[in-house]
């Protein structure tokens, strides 16, 4: 099941469907890591509003991604995590430490700007 | 014609089956209402159960009781009666009547239709025993049905209060856009746990938090099972985006945290609910500024 | 409901019938989605470790309480030590490891029999409050 990548500003943003096999899962990795590389982009943002599970293959892959996009200069933003699927995740003990996390896209891009623009304030400073 | 009748007498002995003998039994009960229905009511009084009725109400109530009683002597079958002592439960409860109150009075029920049976039929010692053989097991049966409805029905409505204070005592309020402050007083079992988590959760996605004040200064003490919880809860929170500032950490509530391996450096705490949500604000970027003096002076 | 497990997509099938059933059941939606994501780990297992299995799915009921039951079962190489894989942070592979201790926080019931060479069935249960 493919993915849809947009792509906004400098920003990807990957829209999750409810349904990812772990095989998805993985090519959604290499496609994102691939595509951050290729456009230049400053951050991706992942948003899972519409998935109904994560489970630890899906935590894994998550963290696998902002680590491997992190390694390319870019950050990852996980947005639209269900409370539900929120409290399966932390009674399985899995935990998204080290990637940025908001409610929906409209904060995921809020947290975004506010970083660049936090950044060109210190750049303009130097 | 004789030869008939004859054979009429040999081939019809007299069968006494338990069914005949209960419908016997039931007729006799039927007919002694009125007066055994009294007989009841007026030892009930005597031994001063069903206090919080008054004689009216314990008459009615009897009436029904007692008719209740001998039909599941006669078809045998409790469900109907199941369904009305619950039913008769569900009235007399909130007028403060005890269980064992209600066991009282069915039981006297029984030894007062019993001593019924003895007074009609002492004089056939062989069918008296076969009377209370029919009698003495469903009369148990029904006690034990009644019984058991009444407590059942305590039990649920117990369930409902506790389900309803307990989300009295857990309110998530919004005291400014973005901000949550979730107030825990009393202690926390692990059911309350469950349904503090989802309402914080539900309440970070309607209200679109980005800061929750989870104050416990109310809570005084918690058990490792419920200190796992409530980093979970922390935990899940910052999954939604939002970051949660616990206030009124109690040392033993510290304590218990420490032990069961919570670095409480990385968990943002203050110490009460003021500072939380003075710590709140400034994450926000809310500034509170004194524009004028004040204007309560006395001149 | 038995759900056979070979690959991947069944896994997500497999989830997907358990919250069907949990709804049906009337749980509410966290359980729905605590079901779910006990069922994808215990599939995922089945997948990695026995490459073909099957989960159970049952609406189970005991003392007036209702629940669902989902046994998870297959005939792989089985796992010698069960006590240590039930251990947080336990691998073989190198990775998150079998999910167990967390999937047993997950469910109010968790059994689990195994032994080397004999396959591996666990049994989880989750009640209706």
């Amino acid at each position: 099941m493919q993915v849809p990548i947009l792509k906004q500003g400098a920003y990807l943003i990957a829209t999750v469907q409810s349904a990812l096999t772990d095989e998805d899962l993985k090519q959604l990795r290499d496609t994102l890591v691939m595509q951050v590389s290729k456009v230049r982009a400053r951050a991706v943002i992942v948003d899972v509003t519409a998935v109904d599970v994560i489970d630890s293959f899906a935590t894994r892959t998550l963290r696998d991604v902002a680590h491997m996009i992190r390694l390319r200069g870019a950050e990852t933003v996980i947005v639209g995590i269900q409370p539900e699927v929120a409290f399966s995740m932390v009674k399985l003990g899995l935990t998204l430490e080290g990637v940025a996390t908001s409610l929906d896209l409209e904060e995921g891009l809020a947290y975004l700007d506010r970083k660049a623009k936090a950044h060109e304030e210190v750049r303009a400073h130097r | 014609m004789n030869g008939s009748q004859e054979m009429a007498a040999v081939t019809q002995p007299r069968l006494e089956t338990t069914a005949s003998r209960l419908r016997e039994m039931v007729a006799h009960l039927r007919h002694q209402r009125a007066h055994l229905r009294e007989e009841w009511a007026r030892l009930i009084t005597e031994a001063k159960l069903l206090t919080a009725m008054t004689k009216e109400e314990i008459f009615a109530e009897a009436t029904s009781v007692y008719d209740n009683y001998v039909e599941a002597l006669e078809t045998g079958t409790y469900e109907a009666l199941q369904a009305y002592a619950r039913n008769l439960s569900e009235r007399i409860i909130p007028r403060g009547v005890e269980t064992h109150e209600v066991v009282g009075i069915v039981l006297l029920l029984r030894d007062v239709l019993a001593r019924s049976l003895f007074a009609t039929y002492h004089e056939d010692f062989n069918k008296l025993n076969r009377i209370l053989d029919a009698y003495e097991p469903a009369a148990n049966r029904i006690a034990g049905t009644v019984a058991v409805g009444f407590v059942q029905e305590r039990e649920r409505i117990i369930r409902e209060q506790q389900e309803a204070i307990r989300e009295l005592s857990t309110p998530v309020l919004q005291v400014r856009e973005r901000l949550l402050i979730l107030p825990i007083i009393g202690v926390i079992d692990p059911q309350r746990a469950r349904q503090l988590t989802e309402q914080l959760l539900r309440g970070i996605r309607t209200n679109r938090a980005k800061v929750v004040v989870l104050d416990i200064t109310g809570v005084p003490y918690i058990d490792s099972p419920v200190a796992n919880h409530l980093v979970q809860t922390v935990e899940a929170a910052r999954l939604l985006g939002a970051i949660v500032i616990v206030t009124g950490l109690s040392p033993e509530i510290a304590q218990t945290l420490v032990n069961i391996g919570v670095d409480l450096g990385k968990m943002n705490t203050v110490g009460d609910l003021q500072g939380g949500i003075e710590e709140a604000e400034r994450l926000l970027g809310y500034k509170v500024v004194l524009t004028q003096e004040p204007m309560l002076h006395s001149v | 409901m038995r759900v056979p497990i070979d690959c991947d997509s069944d896994v997500v099938a497999a989830r997907q019938k358990g919250r069907e059933l949990a709804t049906q059941c009337g749980f509410p939606s966290t359980d729905l989605a605590v079901v779910a994501t006990a069922i994808s780990e215990l599939a995922r297992n089945i997948v990695r470790y026995a490459a073909r299995g099957e989960i159970i799915l049952r609406l189970v009921q005991n003392n007036g309480k209702r629940g669902i039951e989902v046994v998870a079962a297959d005939d792989g190489p089985g796992i010698p030590d069960v006590g240590l894989a039930m251990q947080d942070g336990y691998s073989t592979s190198g990775g998150l490891g079998l999910g167990l201790p967390g999937t047993r926080r997950l469910m109010d019931d968790f059994e689990i029999t195994s032994d080397y060479g004999k396959g591996t069935t666990v049994t989880v249960r989750r009640w209706r409050r």
